[in-house]
């Protein structure tokens, strides 16, 4: 059998993250091209619903990327996304998920290696989970 | 949208080396309404986009995806050549299977053309649902309105009246010049403040296009960006001020003293009196706490002694209201009121004073005519002590931060102490020196050097009155001994605050503050001298503690970002903002706390949620946070990034059934 490969959906904010994706390439960054991305303004625009599609729909894993504490183009952005993760994390837990397949990372534009290392460790602990059961669950 | 173009770009083999874009060319050509597919060496270049040009006529297109670089690169590019087809420009997206694809995925060609295509059909389904946006435009009223005239009000004021606008400048004061009209000499190069302030006064009151309103203050403000509604109350002066020629013989035989708040107490005024009152320039006011007309009707003395009969003791406020496109904030700062502090014995010892108060002393124009004396007995002091850091940098007790220009005002007060008092001895309390701008360091070396200022590392902990001496207890943590001094004066270089009632000003210009009350900015690096609040510009210690320097460029910057907004014939604003389903919003008004913009309002009567498209920066906060679904952005609607995420669950689907 052929080694699972993981799927990887990100909701990557405009300022920061996404641009940081871009820099990976600017500068020849290499990893794997199990993540599919999503642009998104602020990674306080990421709706919990996004993220429980994501998976649902067959995402192994969900990669939500914001500026840095502080940094956010809209000033407080990124808190609502670390509020709103931090909740469906803990739902999540409480229902016995692994709450381990939503990243929440900051990284900024300039850090065009530090995406291709997320995405590559990201990829790496996600293989070692397995594919994920929520879709199969869902349209049981 | 049922015909859309797909064009694929080799960008030299920067793509092509890696993507197979012929094959991803042919995959996307069988996708539905896609009526035309093509890959390209350089979409970018004049050929490439010809062929864009060619394919919209040829196929009457109604919808385009460029799939190349990042679209930070050339979304701009292809949405213009679509435009000139006819098309709207939202109707064009863009791929980015560059940077996001080929660049990151060199090693593994099979993979990262599969990838492409899937990049591609993602974007294909949110295009699908784009409508065409026009750029928002709105009204632009091209005069600005500057609140408080220090330096940082003027400086703002003269830069946008020498560029053409017109500009109201209003202070709440009798008379404009703000703090600097206080100081002696100026670090770092100890010129004097009134050289600075003179000539900028000068200018404004022969600039045209400025109307000073002193003795005003903004009662209300409504609008947007572009439109304010300001209403501005002019105080009741008492003085009909176009029959006053300012001769200032009220001021001389008014029977009337209280202390001076000008000159922070040293000495008294009388109840008419002009703003810079040891200048006896400028237009007087009564003030009514003091007026014994005004509050018992047993004096008429000014009125009787004014020569032109201008005294109106009758005279009421007055409501003014206009319309400016912009507002600069420039309300300044106050000392922290030391009558808080217990330990240093303010406002009970009197040869205790604030850094202000030495200001006044060392200034020609100043209560003693320049001459440094205590406030007790009048005596000229030998032993001065000055504290720094009095309530800054102490987050248990007052405030956490940094005023900035203690270290620097303090050192500049013990210099010109020392070159008045040659046989004077200044010692100097510190937790540390920051000097950390243009001069600085020079400038306090200097002072240590040719003065002989004493500077003791540490707090001090009591300080008392002893006989006719002020009693200072303190230690130097640098030899670890307790350090006792029989003082002559206390100088205390107290905590910069935001000026009194700037709450009140943010909450009516709904422009946001921190905690201590300083005005924030929409973002400390890149729009450091704007409010979150589009339309409210920043300027001056009133955004956070600072030097002159700082202030004047902080103001010009200001002016120039309005000078930049002014220049536009109209206000135009990128369509990408919120809406709101009017069927489904439920009015919980969630939306209007999350959005940073005030972009978000309720309308009452309807009892719903509105989007003020001119104030909404769409950065998606309030979509997220809406518990409905019921508002949405422009052309990243949910159904939009559904789509996208579906295109990638069913590309899992594949991989997972390879595998
Ligand atoms: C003791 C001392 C010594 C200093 N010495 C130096 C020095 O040597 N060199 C140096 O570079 N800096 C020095 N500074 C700093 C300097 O004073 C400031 O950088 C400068 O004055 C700031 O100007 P501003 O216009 O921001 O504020 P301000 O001078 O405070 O002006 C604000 C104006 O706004 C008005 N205002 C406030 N609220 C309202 C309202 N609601 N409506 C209408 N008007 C309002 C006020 O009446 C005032 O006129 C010193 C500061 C202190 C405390
Ligand atoms: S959060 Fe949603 S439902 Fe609530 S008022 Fe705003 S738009 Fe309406
Ligand atoms: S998108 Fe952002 S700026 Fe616009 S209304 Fe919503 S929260 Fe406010
Ligand atoms: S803009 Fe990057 S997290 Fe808000």
């Amino acid at each position: 059998m052929e080694e699972f490969e993981p799927r990887i959906i990100a909701f990557l904010c405009h300022w920061c993250t996404y641009t940081g994706a871009d820099l990976a390439g600017t500068t020849r960054q290499q990893y794997p091209p199990n993540i599919r991305i999503i642009h998104m303004m602020c990674s306080g625009a990421v709706d919990t619903i996004y993220i429980l599609k994501a998976l649902i729909d067959g995402a192994d894993g969900v990669l939500i990327g914001g500026c840095h504490p502080g940094d956010c183009h809209y000033q407080t952005g990124n808190y609502k996304a670390r509020r709103r993760v931090g909740i469906l994390k803990e739902i999540f837990h409480q229902v016995g998920f692994t709450e381990d397949r939503i990243w929440l990372r900051w990284i900024s534009a300039s850090e065009g290696k530090l995406f291709a290392d997320t995405v590559t460790q990201m990829v790496e602990e996600l293989k070692k989970m397995g594919p994920n059961p929520m879709k199969k669950l869902w349209l049981a | 949208m049922k015909k859309i173009g797909v064009f694929i770009c080799h960008c030299g083999i920067n793509i092509a080396g890696t993507v197979d874009v012929k094959a991803v060319s042919r995959e996307t050509g069988e996708m539905e309404d896609v009526v035309h597919s093509e890959d390209y060496i350089y979409m970018c270049s004049d050929p490439g986009q010809l062929l864009i040009h060619n394919a919209i006529r040829e196929k009457g297109l109604d919808g385009v995806v460029v799939a190349c670089c990042s679209p930070t690169m050339h979304e701009a590019t292809f949405r213009k050549a679509v435009e000139s087809e006819g098309l709207n420009p939202y109707v064009c997206e863009i791929a980015n299977i560059r940077e996001q694809c080929s660049w990151v995925h060199q090693g593994d060609k099979e993979r990262a053309t599969s990838k492409a295509g899937e990049i591609i059909r993602s974007v294909l389904e949110k295009l699908r649902q784009n409508e065409a946006l026009e750029t928002l435009t709105m009204p632009l009223t091209k005069r600005a309105l500057v609140i408080g005239g220090g330096i940082a009000g003027i400086t703002a004021s003269i830069d946008l009246a020498d560029s053409g606008y017109e500009v109201i400048l209003v202070e709440r004061q009798p008379s404009i010049g703000g703090r600097l009209d206080q100081l002696s000499l100026t670090f770092p190069h100890l010129d004097d403040a009134r050289c600075i302030l003179g000539p900028k006064k000068a200018e404004i009151a022969n600039n045209p296009k400025i109307r000073v309103m002193p003795y005003c203050e903004v009662e209300e403000v409504k609008g947007f960006i572009g439109n304010f509604d300001v209403r501005i109350r002019r105080k009741p002066t008492y003085v009909d001020w176009d029959k006053c020629t300012a001769c200032g013989v009220c001021l001389e035989k008014c029977p009337v003293e209280s202390l001076s708040d000008f000159e922070r107490g040293l000495t008294t005024r009388k109840a008419i009196y002009t703003g810079a009152l040891s200048e006896n320039s400028g237009k007087p006011v009564i003030d009514p706490i003091h007026c014994r007309h005004l509050v018992d009707g047993t004096c008429t003395i000014c009125q009787e002694v004014c020569p032109e009969g201008a005294i109106r003791y009758d005279q009421g406020e007055e409501l003014l209201e206009e319309r400016v496109g912009a507002i600069v904030v420039a309300t300044g700062y106050d000392l922290f009121p030391m009558e808080k502090i217990g330990e240093y014995g303010y406002g009970r010892i009197p040869d205790v004073i604030d850094g202000l108060a030495f200001e006044r002393m060392l200034s020609p124009s100043g209560p003693t005519g320049g001459e440094i004396r205590r406030p007790s007995d009048g005596r000229i002091p030998r032993e001065v002590v000055f504290i720094q850091c009095v309530a800054s940098r102490d987050p248990e007790r007052y405030m956490p931060y940094c005023s900035r220009v203690c270290c620097m005002y303090t050192a500049k007060q013990a210099k010109l102490l020392k070159q008045k008092i040659p046989n004077s001895q200044p010692y100097i309390f510190f937790m540390d020196v920051r000097t950390d701008s243009k001069g600085y360091e020079e400038f306090l070396q200097g002072a240590i050097e040719e003065e002989e200022l004493i500077y003791l590392r540490g707090r001090v902990a009591r300080v008392f009155q002893e006989g006719d001496k002020v009693r200072v207890w303190g230690e130097d943590t640098l030899t670890n001994r307790k350090v006792e001094l029989d003082a002559d004066m206390v100088v205390l270089a107290t905590a910069v605050v935001p000026s009194e009632g700037i709450k009140d000003i943010a909450a009516r210009l709904r422009a946001t503050a921190d905690k201590h009350g300083f005005l924030t900015e929409a973002h400390i690096k890149l729009y450091p001298v704007e409010s979150p609040t589009k339309g409210i510009f920043l300027a001056g210690c009133g955004q956070g503690p600072k030097d002159i320097t700082d202030t004047v460029a902080q103001a010009s910057a200001t002016a120039s970002k309005i000078q930049s907004l002014f220049s536009q014939d109209a206000l135009l604003q990128d369509p990408l903002v919120a809406f709101v389903d009017p069927e489904i919003c439920s009015g919980c008004g969630i939306c209007v706390q999350v959005c940073p913009y005030e972009a978000r309002e309720m309308d009452e009567y309807r009892g719903i949620s509105k989007v003020h498209e001119a104030l909404c920066q769409g950065c998606g906060a309030c979509i997220a946070a809406c518990p409905n679904n019921a508002c949405e952005l422009r052309n990243s609607k949910a159904v939009q990034v559904f789509g996208m995420m579906e295109t990638f669950a069913e590309g899992a689907e594949g991989s997972l059934a390879d595998g």
